[in-house]
């Protein structure tokens, strides 16, 4: 079996399933945020419901409105808070805290080869681990907090073979941006993702955390990475007590396996509207900006934040453009402090938000007025996704955006240091 | 409701529409008869004003990608859309309308196969679409027996209702 198989065939206490089954599944952890918890809770209330089945495996996060935008937002809030209190659910975090992908690996909520569902559709993300994370819905999410159980099809899956060694001023980023490209926003639609390959071995838990999250761009269900000793050694510094190695058998099949070579691989942005409109960033050069954003579940973490202040350390931002840091979480914030990361920022003329989702989804803080553009480091670029549906958003590495706030317009950072000053 | 015939008019929609343009996320936490007024305004502005009770949608590639905002398909359900047709669904839309209960169906050669406003006859189970406007009978995959158990209990709640979990 590969490794989507292994997990479902585990979740629906099978010795074997194949792709294209529909199986019963327990599910292990089930995520909620802002957003939906306070709707999926009334709802299990409306059914009948008193209780969610496992309050331990349960975890809500306060991250889309934060800090409260509204009134509307902070009442959603405080029924939020006392649901959990109610249903006494162990693990919340509250306004604040972070993302909730990044919440869940950093506070070592997530383990190799568990089924994992949220209400979100970035739940993929936890796929870096070796876990099996995937979105539902609201009333899928009513369903699995009664029954602790909830139907699933075994999805086929694509295999990448990642072969090569990534350029300087070339990320992970640019590697699943340049997968959307290249296989479409379709290119894995109901399948499941998985990375592997000699390169792989040489990805941080960061990076691949950035890739699983953005395999849903791709319309995967997973996005998985096997467990090996990057996992185990990220798991034991978050709380957790390390992990075996879990990996795909030796004659697991796939629908497809593609080789993928690193090695030439350029800067890659994504043109509005849509991620899979991909192009080396060299390319597009010179496009004017007014907003620089570095964060989200993409790539907020503090790897991230580090490589933008890398580029950005001792130089300001262009005039006329504004450039929001959004830390993944208040460990990130913290981390960013400690190391001197947040001061080069801030030196380099970044206003830094609250950790939280912030501009990402459109909902507050940092929205784009008609015929504005804006350089993320997000997944999303869809039409009216930031505020204005005539405003442009383009998506790329932290290293491109941060080059691209100093200059202005879309820059290539391997460039900055060129004799002509671009 | 997977067992009926739908008959209505056929929406002929794009590629790639999304969760942000079915369900913005301006209105993310409003009630549904607000939400449903702010259906696809974005790319298609007439769409809540003009769609009737039996319309059903026929869409390219990648129908409902984005989010997992189940509000995307019952914004749909609310404006009196009974079915989805597209040439590929995204995997999230696609169980969220299964979970509020709309039939959601994948069909290659669906959205080449109509134009605007043509006649539309769907019949969920089987996986047969009819363009009446045209004659043109089309095949889609039929919905698998899980699905069609929980369209027919009208939705997942309804049906975990009637499992009398609660
Ligand atoms: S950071 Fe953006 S993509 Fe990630 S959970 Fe928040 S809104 Fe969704």
């Amino acid at each position: 079996m590969n490794l989507a198989e292994r997990i479902l065939a585990r979740a629906a206490g099978r010795d074997q399933v194949a792709a294209g089954e529909f199986v019963m599944a327990e599910v292990d952890l089930a995520l909620l945020h802002d957003i939906f918890a306070a709707q999926v809770f009334d709802l299990l209330r409306e059914v009948g419901v008193d209780r969610v089945s496992d309050p331990d495996r349960t975890v809500v996060v306060i991250d889309h409105l934060v800090p409260a935008p509204s009134t509307a937002a902070a009442e959603l809030h405080q029924k939020i808070r006392e649901h959990v209190a109610r249903l006494g659910i162990g693990a919340f975090y509250d306004a604040g805290r972070g993302i909730c992908h990044q919440l869940l690996p950093e506070q070592g909520h997530i383990r190799p080869g568990e089924l994992v569902v949220g209400t979100d559709s970035h739940t993929t993300t936890y796929g870096a681990l070796g876990a099996g994370g995937t979105g539902i819905g609201t009333s899928d999410m009513v369903y699995a907090l009664a029954t602790g159980r909830l139907w699933f099809r075994v999805p086929e899956t694509i295999r990448f073979e990642m072969t090569g060694q990534l350029m300087s001023g070339v990320s992970w980023k640019d590697v699943i941006l340049h997968l959307a490209g290249r296989f479409g926003s379709d290119g894995a639609q109901y399948r499941a993702m998985e990375f592997a390959g000699p390169a792989v071995a040489g990805a941080d838990m960061s990076s691949r955390l950035t890739v699983s999250n953005m395999a849903l761009e791709m319309g995967a269900k997973f996005g998985l990475f096997a467990a090996d000793e990057v996992t185990d050694a990220y798991l034991r510094d978050h709380g957790g007590a390390g992990t075996e190695p879990f990996q795909p058998d030796p004659d697991a099949t796939y629908e497809a396996v593609h080789e993928i070579a690193l090695s030439d691989l350029e800067p890659q942005v994504a043109l509005p509207h849509e991620v899979d409109r991909v192009s080396p960033v060299v390319e597009v050069e010179g496009i004017t900006i007014n907003q620089a954003f570095i964060g989200s579940c993409t790539n907020g973490r503090i790897e991230d934040l580090r490589a933008a202040a890398e580029v950005l350390a001792g130089k300001h931002i262009a005039d006329g453009v504004r450039l929001l840091v959004a830390p993944a979480s208040q460990a990130v914030l913290g981390e960013a402090l400690e190391t001197g990361v947040a001061a080069s920022l801030v030196e380099a003329g970044a206003s830094i938000l609250a950790p939280g989702c912030g501009p990402c989804f459109g909902g507050h803080g940092g929205l784009l007025a008609p015929g504005e553009r804006c350089i993320g480091t997000h997944n999303r670029n869809f039409i009216g996704r930031m505020g204005s549906a005539q405003a442009e958003i383009y998506l790329a590495s932290p290293a491109t955006v941060a080059a691209s706030a100093l200059t202005g317009h879309i820059t290539d950072p391997r460039h900055l240091e060129a004799p002509d000053g671009r | 409701m997977a067992d009926d015939i739908l008959k209505g008019r056929a929406w002929r929609l794009d590629h790639d529409i999304s969760t942000d343009v079915l369900s913005p996320g301006a209105y993310a936490v409003d009630p549904v008869e607000v939400r449903k007024l702010h259906v696809l305004e974005s790319v298609v502005p007439e769409f809540a004003s003009e769609v009737r009770p039996g319309d059903m949608i026929v869409a390219g590639r990648n129908f409902g990608c984005g989010s997992s905002r189940e509000t995307a398909a019952e914004n749909l359900r609310a404006l009196g859309v009974t079915c989805i047709v597209a040439e590929s669904l995204s995997r999230l839309f696609m169980r969220n309308a299964i979970a509020v209960g709309l039939p959601a169906l994948v069909c290659r050669d669906a959205h080449a196969a109509f134009t605007q406003g043509d006649e539309i006859q769907v019949h969920p189970g089987e996986g047969r679409i009819i363009n009446v406007s045209s004659g043109l009978e089309l095949e889609a995959d039929p919905l698998p027996e899980e699905m069609c158990r929980i369209l027919a209990a009208g939705g997942i709640l309804a049906m975990l209702k009637g499992q009398g979990v609660a």
